[in-house]
């Protein structure tokens, strides 16, 4: 089984780019694999908790968290969390809090990186 | 693996998202990630402008007095002072009729590395030696 990096950059709500990040992350873990997921940018504002489920719009807590239990390994950029008003205390629990180079650390192991820019 | 090479691909033009001073930020995390590595594993990053990108490298950013920000210019200036290879596509340049002497340099600060002009096939190259890709 190999291991796949997916760095995702864009916002929980404003595009589908984060549901699509998940949804391979689930379909690799479900192959086998070991799948490392790196938030920065707008997507740094995601392991926000508490996320209402509203149907109009994307949500991430919930099937992040359920992925998290599966084993993927899940990292938010800190400053670019801070940045957003974000604090340890209001994140998803289990999500780490790293700089850069725990992204690029993950790259170096990885077979594959699948690299989804920002907005 | 030993070395791993990744090449920063920018597209997007500065300030216009925040993706372009990522690239440059990421690609700058190379100088710690040994912390995390097993020993004699690296990872060398090259940063690239083409397209839009290249307007990323033009002096004279007033990003801080505009936006209060730290500039994407600044971003590029640390780039060189920690010997990151940065590629700046020519061809694209001349589509902007911008020249060497309007791009970025770090001599004030004391780096000996400058942003290569390089054709495009030179890119190329780097992306192709690269074992990962990562476009912004």
């Amino acid at each position: 089984m190999g291991t796949l990096t997916i760095g995702i950059f864009s916002s929980l709500v404003g595009s589908m780019n984060y549901d699509f990040a998940l949804k391979l992350a689930e379909a690799a873990l479900e192959k086998g694999h070991k799948v490392n997921l790196w938030f920065s940018g707008n997507a740094a504002g995601s392991p926000k908790k508490n996320q209402k489920h509203l149907k109009d719009y994307s949500h991430g807590e919930t099937p992040l968290r359920k992925l998290m239990e599966k084993g993927l390994e899940v990292c938010t950029c800190e400053a670019c969390t801070l940045a957003r008003g974000i604090q340890k205390p209001d994140a998803i629990e289990g999500v780490q809090w790293n700089a850069m180079h725990w992204y690029l650390a993950k790259i170096h192991g990885s077979d594959r990186v699948l690299h989804i820019g920002g907005e | 693996m030993g070395d791993v090479k990744l090449a920063f691909i920018v597209t997007k033009p500065p300030y216009k998202s925040e993706n372009p001073k990522l690239a440059a930020t990421h690609a700058m995390a190379y100088q710690t990630v040994e912390i995390l590595l097993e020993e004699g594993q690296t990872v060398t990053p090259a940063l690239c402008y083409v397209g839009d990108g290249v307007l990323n490298c033009l002096k004279g950013q007033k990003a801080m007095e505009q936006y209060g920000i730290t500039s994407t210019e600044t971003h590029l200036k640390n780039c060189l002072l920690v010997d990151l290879d940065v590629y700046v596509c020519k061809e694209d340049l001349e589509k902007f009729g911008i020249s060497e002497d309007m791009i970025v340099d770090a001599e004030d600060m004391g780096a000996e590395k400058k942003i290569q002009v390089v054709p495009f096939e030179t890119i190329k190259k780097v992306i192709e030696d690269a074992n990962h890709l990562l476009y912004f």
